[in-house]
């Protein structure tokens, strides 16, 4: 076993060998330009584009012709709110958005409340899922569009999609998903789920970091989206710039692994993460965070009351993980995403946020058990809450000299 | 972030954790921070007849550099006078340990723990809590 151990799998994944070999050849022997159409350096390329595109769309359920290559889900959930906010500005200017979504989403929709449109940014129950009924009474006569993420990259709860987008098409509105973290992991199909757009990207699946998509569907309705980076029309118009042929191999031949090994690999990943879980969750005091049966094979976040996350890291410091603390920042904010589950600051400080991968063995999960488990009660240990905890103070009773 | 060696080693192996009886009226207790900040400091002083700190304990909840802070704060308190242990600055801290700049913010926490304990020396001996300059952060 090589240390330190990567279980930060929601940040981003290793590209898989598979993967590197199809890119390879791209980058010297086949550099051709996709959009030369005059000579065979720009068919070969072209042709390559044309392969991972079908592969893109197929983990999806797409057709090809509904893939627009992007540098990655940031990009493809900027065009996609921003884009179709340009487009149908004339018929309305309300979006509706949940306050659990990845910053690029928030930070487009501010930017939509800029140019004149209106947001509603829905809040989520105690589990990290949207109440259906407030969405559905969200909707105006104004509205244009519903983005809300298919899972969430902080506790992994899968949001009930198929409802959502029943409740878009019964009011004629669009419906955007951010599936970013939950396209290989888990089945995604744009028909099935009734999704118009859907952004997802190529180093959350084991493919290149740099190369994402953006789903636009074309039929029932056909969407369209204004284009946000202007120039040699590529992409159907959607998005100019000179396509990154090896990137986009390597995306496609990343879909195409994680389509056929998605099956065997959650129900691995899932029975990894839940012995982690059960191990970790022994000790007192603490509690994972988000809805634990709607929710990707492969996350887990978990609060250790009383002692604080950051410190937490450090203690485990052969292992990669994310914390929901953010002592690291200025700002000292613990997570928007925790503090949106109504969980207290001092819980959003204590977060653990464990991501498995492929890479993953069991051997990692055991030794991340125990790495954990010394360093909770080493840090309690330190930890003076924990000691008041155990005497039986109520710390809600302490008046805190706030910094 | 990457942390100086000092702030490892004290995180790694901190000194003098632990706690005093705070009833004992030769006992200081400082308790500074809050939970919801992500960091809670208590840094107890035990003073002799000469006004000389004989032991320093703590207990703190935060980040590396918090727990770092704390358990350098202990040794530093331990053999100096009560004046002495006024005079401790945080930037002294931050130097010793390198803390990078959003850090700063748990070595002031370290020095007002100080204060706060040797406040709370003073008032338990019948001597006026020494003003402290309203917080700096």
């Amino acid at each position: 076993m090589k240390l330190p151990i990567y279980l930060d799998n929601n940040a981003t994944t290793p590209m898989d060998p598979r993967v590197l070999e199809a890119m390879l050849p791209y980058f010297t022997d086949k550099f051709g330009n996709a959009a030369s159409r005059n000579h065979p350096f720009g068919w070969v390329a072209e042709e390559a584009v044309d392969y991972a595109r079908e592969q893109a769309a197929k983990i999806i359920g797409a057709t090809e012709k509904e893939i627009i290559f992007t540098s990655g889900a940031t990009e493809s959930n900027n065009l996609a709110l921003k884009g179709v906010f340009e487009m149908y500005k004339d018929k309305g200017n309300h979006i509706i958005t949940v306050v659990t979504e990845h910053k690029c989403v928030l930070d487009s929709a501010h930017h939509i409340e800029k140019l004149g449109g209106q947001v509603t940014y829905l809040p989520v129950k105690p589990d990290g899922l949207i109440d259906l009924q407030l969405l559905e009474d969200s909707i105006t006569d104004k509205t244009i569009l519903i983005s809300i993420m298919y899972a969430n990259n902080e506790i992994g709860v899968i949001q009930p999609v198929k409802e959502i987008s029943a409740i878009a098409r019964k009011h004629g509105v669009l419906f955007h998903t951010d599936a970013t973290q939950a396209v290989g992991k888990i089945p995604v199909d744009v028909n099935a789920d009734g999704i118009d757009l859907l952004s997802f990207t190529g180093h959350k699946l084991y493919g290149p970091k740099g190369c994402g998509a953006l789903y636009v569907r074309r039929k029932n309705p056909r969407v369209k989206v204004t284009a946000q980076i202007d120039g040699g029309g590529h992409e159907r118009g959607m998005r100019s710039g000179t396509l990154n042929v090896p990137g986009i191999v390597g995306f496609g031949k990343a879909c195409e692994i994680a389509m056929q090994e998605m099956a065997t690999e959650s129900v691995r990943l899932a029975t990894l993460r839940d012995k982690l879980e059960k191990a970790v969750t022994e000790l007192e005091e603490t509690y994972v965070n988000g809805n634990t049966e709607n929710r990707l094979p492969h996350v887990s976040n978990v609060s250790f009351k009383y002692v604080e996350g950051e410190g937490l890291m450090m203690a485990m410091k052969d292992l990669a993980v994310s914390s929901g603390s953010a002592c690291t920042s200025a700002s000292l904010e613990p997570s928007y995403v925790l503090k949106s589950l109504g969980l207290n600051d001092d819980l959003a400080h204590s977060s653990i946020r464990f991501g498995l991968g492929r890479f993953t063995t069991e051997e990692e999960v055991d030794y991340a058990i125990e790495v954990t488990k010394k360093a909770v009660n080493h840090l309690r240990d330190l930890s003076p809450l924990w000691e008041m905890f155990k005497e039986g103070i109520d710390l809600n009773s302490i008046e805190w000299a706030e910094h | 972030m990457a942390y100086s060696e000092k702030v490892i080693d004290h995180y790694t192996n901190p000194r003098n954790v632990g706690t005093l009886d705070k009833a004992k009226k030769n006992v200081g207790t400082g308790l500074v921070g809050a939970p919801e900040c992500g960091d809670v400091m208590r840094l107890q002083i035990e003073v002799d007849d000469n006004n000389v700190i004989t032991d320093a304990k703590f207990k703190t909840f935060g980040c590396g550099s918090a727990i770092a802070s704390s358990s350098l704060a202990t040794e530093w308190l331990k053999g100096k006078s009560i004046d002495q242990a006024m005079e401790i600055d945080n930037m002294d801290i931050v130097e010793e340990l390198a803390l990078p700049p959003v850090k700063i913010h748990c070595s002031v926490l370290a020095e007002d723990a100080i204060k706060s304990a040797i406040n709370d020396y003073r008032v338990k001996n019948g001597l006026e809590p020494i003003q402290l300059e309203k917080s700096h952060h």
